[in-house]
């Protein structure tokens, strides 16, 4: 069957056998790899991707299924060279150890994320419940998606981005010009 | 493991998804979110000859008000049931039922007519469903027919759903006002429930005037407690009353009649809390 699939801003059409799983499809079509596959089962979370925005496990869907959609994954998120911010918290909180089930916690992080900006304990391991990881014991993890929720906050980006009030307003064109 | 060789059908209306049904026969089969469906493929449990997709079929996600009902198209997704208002001011047993299903992930793929389709009896949803009167609205081949829950559950996996027909709706009367719990009991994350119970009261001044209790994972389908809503109605809702009450609740399987006694009053203790 034919399939468009947007994937990590790049549109791909390909002709695909139903029973191919979307995890097989990102790995094997398109080498990304970044997307790994875990427990096979759907229980471990690390084949975590966003389709349309919204965390999904990609052994749990068929490579079909996504036709038409956009899918995000962990090799989509860093920006001109920089790390996601959830990527960088990751880093510095060292949120792992063996690093297998990484992409899939910083998916799920950032969705988590955009449903809650500011999520406490409970709710971080709550939010990470499909994602099993067999290193950490999940303290360094919880610690990076709360560490990860204080540097997306409106006004945490890197001072080079930051622009005062004033210099937006000295820009805009002085009415009779 | 990789799924067995199917057809794959994408249908753009309703009548077209039933037609579908229908020209493949009874080896076709329905697939919505897919996240109960494709682990059964991948673990070759199941081997359908064509899987028609009805990820489409736009017109059956939502929650729609209904007058005295919600309409919950089959579609919504357990993500979509969780944050609707109507469903919160309405049913609240449903989303905080739902709030317990799996994990987000499969929340947000995983629809509200695909778990009561598959009907495991582990299932969250079914004995909410049940204990709250719902009504599945269902498409086949000779029109619309619809079929109160407590006919729909027929069996393990097994529902009143013929082979070339399609659940498109739930009817859920309003239940505005209500308080409810879901009590659960699992080992670890994302297992299945042990046992649980869903119990939905309504107390004016102090007395329980209506009650709702549903059994989950307790026999090969959902199971009404109707002998313990009928020990709530009309009494105080005191500690005492509930649990007199939950001693009713049976599963016919001595340790799960204890859970379910156990459970059934710790659900009733933090509904009537509200």
């Amino acid at each position: 069957m034919h399939i468009s699939v947007n994937v990590d801003g790049v549109t791909y059409a390909d002709e695909v056998e139903p029973r191919l799983l979307l995890v097989h499809y990102l790995r094997e079509r398109l080498s990304k790899t970044g997307t790994v596959v875990g427990c096979d089962t759907g229980n471990c979370g690390a084949c975590t991707v966003h389709l349309d925005g919204h965390s999904v496990k990609s052994c749990q869907m068929l490579a079909v299924q996504a036709n038409g959609h956009d899918v995000t994954t962990i090799e989509g998120l860093a920006r001109d060279g920089k790390l996601h911010p959830v990527q960088e918290a990751f880093h510095s909180n060292h949120a792992l150890q063996c690093g297998f089930c990484t992409p899939g916690m910083i998916m799920q992080a950032i969705d988590l994320l955009a449903d809650e900006s500011d999520p406490d304990d409970e709710t971080v391991r709550k939010g990470l419940e499909g994602n099993l990881c067999r290193c950490t014991g999940y303290q360094n993890i919880v610690r990076a998606v709360q560490d990860a929720a204080q540097r997306m906050k409106p006004g945490a980006g890197p001072d080079q981005e930051r622009h005062s009030d004033e210099h937006v307003t000295a820009k805009q064109p002085v009415g009779g010009e | 493991m990789i799924p067995a060789e199917f057809k794959y059908l994408f249908p753009s209306t309703v009548d077209e998804a039933v037609r579908m049904l229908a020209e493949e026969g009874e080896d076709a089969k329905v697939i919505a979110g897919g996240q109960s469906l494709v682990p059964v493929l991948r673990m070759r449990l199941a081997a359908p000859t064509a899987l028609i997709d009805i990820g489409g079929l736009t017109e059956l996600t939502g929650v729609r008000d209904d007058g005295d009902s919600l309409l919950i198209g089959a579609m919504t997704t357990h993500y979509e049931v969780q944050r609707d208002h109507l469903v919160q001011d309405h049913a609240l047993l449903l989303k905080l039922v739902t709030d317990t299903i799996a994990d987000p992930q499969i929340r947000h793929r995983g629809t509200f007519g695909g778990s009561l389709c598959h009907a495991d009896p582990a299932g969250d949803l079914l004995a909410p469903v049940l204990a709250l009167d719902a009504v599945m609205i269902i498409a086949g081949p000779s029109g619309r027919r619809e079929v109160p829950a407590s006919e729909f559950f027929v069996d393990y996996f097994t529902t009143a759903l013929g082979p070339d027909e399609i659940l498109l709706d739930v009817r859920v009367p309003k239940y505005t006002g209500w308080s409810a719990h879901y009590e659960k009991l699992n080992r670890v994350a994302q297992a299945w429930s042990i046992v649980a119970v869903a119990a939905a009261v309504q107390v004016r001044d102090g007395t329980v005037s209506a009650a709702r209790v549903g059994l989950t994972n307790v026999g090969s389908g959902p199971v009404r407690a109707v002998d313990v809503e009928a020990a709530l109605v009309g009494q105080p809702a005191s500690a005492e009353v509930i649990s007199e009450a939950a001693l009713r609740a049976s599963s016919g399987d001595g340790y799960k009649d204890n859970l379910a006694r156990v459970l059934t009053g710790r659900a009733l203790t933090a509904a009537v809390a509200g």
